[in-house]
């Protein structure tokens, strides 16, 4: 008879990466819902496409380079990568549009740096940039949020996944109908026209303080942020340098800034702000890796977003930050390496002994 | 002063000389290999540009309009570029030879960087003053500075990542200086006057 003998430590180990990338997307779940219920069931398809291709791409790279597929695609690190590229882009989003970022993001941002662990760019945003650049109409069509008093039309479960496959509308729907503005697009082009905030503000989409729908799109990736918090998948710099760097940079131009602009809230809680802080700049490869590094990492992040917004082209600068501070990391890495214990500290003179 | 810090923004950024407007290629290939040269030549180019873009406006405006004489801009432009190399390099070597050590082997180097000969022309191009030439040399060195340390520290963990045989080397340069060029895609926009 044999029984289970059992040794400390009893905290079950947290080194498995299958098991880390399961819990990201757990938590990334609770926001997915909400996706769904605000913007329809294209999300679902973008989700499949995205999948399928993810999947596809990195096992056709690891069969080109002679090495053992079934490890790599059990540890569901493309999986989040598809996960991140469906909730990047709009919720109709033909299937075409979604299979170049994914195979861009699996085959050239990952698997051309070595594959897991040695990419310097984070792949779901290099795919999703890539798209932005290249598909420009199709990532400007948003559909209106379902939600409370607003009454758009809506398309179907059918007509959607029709739309996916064809990037045809039904013949009695036209884009004007279903599509609105996000609402950092309205906050943009209200700015540009020397609207206040305020003036700004009576748009129906804008919701409570950061878009109907988008708001709570953002609590629910906080949820799952804090959760991975909690379970201790990702450190608090990254988010919390996000966070404050664009926050305070919001907070002084709002309160002290000459001309119109946003409330620290609808910074923080528009667009992909919340989702960036938790579940993109996180990315424990292409991050930082001291903890001073990942706040640095973090702040940068943030006071780039704050400047994409409010002075870019693009109404979100999510992905171009992300990958921005992508650049920056090998240099944040070298100039915050950690004192070695009984060596001086670091300076510039003596960091090559 | 809010004109020059624009264009200081625009020329590091917005239209930073290598990952937007592809001027000075070459050196951003071939000495981002290590980090201390990558740091060595952003230095030695930061010298040369502003000091050649200031130099080449005096001859534009002073010499070669009052005698009509503006086609020999680029020739002249030329010439006024390699001296400015040739006196960087007495200059430093007279007078710090530790200097001297550290830059030497870059500073002839930078009489071949397109982006030196690129400013001149751009500051006649879009004829800007003295002082706005001067910002203008200086904002392109510093972006070119700022994308040649980035790259070198990028470069210096490529080489040991595990990169398929084929595109080791060069290739994954490349091609990482293309998702640079899309990275810095973002700050199109900024900077309006």
């Amino acid at each position: 008879m044999l029984f289970e003998r059992r040794e400390a430590p009893f905290i079950a180990p947290q080194g498995d990466v299958a098991a880390l990338m399961r819990q990201v997307l757990y938590a990334l779940i609770p926001a997915a819902t909400a996706y769904v219920y605000f913007f329809g069931p294209g999300f679902i398809f973008n989700l499949l496409v995205a999948a399928v291709f993810c999947a596809a791409g990195e096992a056709a790279m690891l069969r080109a380079r002679g090495r053992p597929i079934s490890p790599a695609l059990k540890d569901y690190s493309a999986m989040i990568v598809a996960a991140l590229i469906a909730f990047a882009l709009p919720a109709l989003t033909p299937w075409w549009v979604t299979a170049t970022a994914s195979l861009f993001a699996i085959v050239v941002a990952k698997h051309l740096y070595g594959g897991l662990g040695y990419n310097i760019f984070n792949p779901a945003m290099a795919g999703y940039v890539v798209v932005l650049l290249a598909f420009p109409l199709e990532m400007n069509l948003w559909v209106a949020p379902h939600i409370g008093d607003i009454d758009y039309p809506h398309l179907g479960l059918m007509d959607t996944a029709w739309y996916t496959l064809s990037g045809h509308l039904p013949p009695e729907l036209s884009f004007e109908a279903i599509s609105r503005a996000t609402p950092l697009d309205t906050a943009q082009t209200g700015f540009a026209a020397m609207q206040t905030f305020e003036e700004i503000h009576q748009n129906p989409l804008m919701g409570d303080f950061a878009g109907r729908g988008w708001e709570w799109i953002a609590n629910f990736f906080a949820i799952g942020g804090f959760w991975l918090l909690y379970r201790r998948v990702i450190r608090w710099q990254i988010p919390l340098g996000v966070i404050l760097g664009l926050t305070i940079p919001a907070t002084v131009f709002y309160l002290f800034g000459v001309g119109a602009h946003a409330t620290p809230g609808f910074h923080l809680f528009g667009g992909a702000t919340i989702l960036c802080a938790f579940f993109i700049a996180t990315d424990p490869v292409s991050a930082a890796t001291s903890p001073r590094g990942r706040l640095i990492y973090g702040l940068g992040i943030g006071i780039l977003i704050y400047c994409i917004r409010r002075w870019g082209s693009y109404a979100d600068g999510v992905a171009f930050a992300v990958l921005l501070m992508n650049m920056a990391v090998p240099a944040i890495d070298y100039l915050t390496r950690p004192r070695i214990v009984g060596h001086a500290k670091n300076t510039l003179a003596n960091q090559d002994d | 002063m809010t004109d020059l810090f624009l264009i200081l923004i625009a020329t590091i950024l917005v239209n930073n000389f290598v990952l937007v407007r592809f001027l000075g290629l070459c050196p951003f290939m071939g000495v981002s290999r290590n980090l201390e040269a990558a740091a060595g030549m952003s230095l030695a180019t930061a010298f040369v540009l502003t000091l050649s873009a200031a130099i080449s406006y005096l001859l534009h405006h002073y010499i070669l309009v009052p005698l009509q004489l503006e086609y020999l801009q680029t020739i002249g432009f030329i010439v006024v570029i390699a001296a400015s190399v040739q006196f960087t390099e007495i200059m430093v070597r007279r007078m710090s030879p530790v200097l001297h050590q550290v830059l030497g082997i870059y500073i002839p180097l930078i009489a071949t960087n397109c982006a030196v000969l690129g400013v001149a022309l751009l500051n006649v191009k879009e004829s800007n003053g003295f002082a706005e030439s001067l910002v203008y040399g200086f904002g392109a060195a510093t972006g070119f500075a700022l994308v040649l340390v980035l790259f070198a520290a990028i470069r210096e963990r490529l080489d040991v990542a595990d990169i398929p045989a084929p595109f080791r080397g060069t290739a994954i340069a490349l091609v990482t200086a293309g998702i640079m060029s899309l990275a810095f895609m973002g700050f199109s926009g900024m900077a309006r006057p």
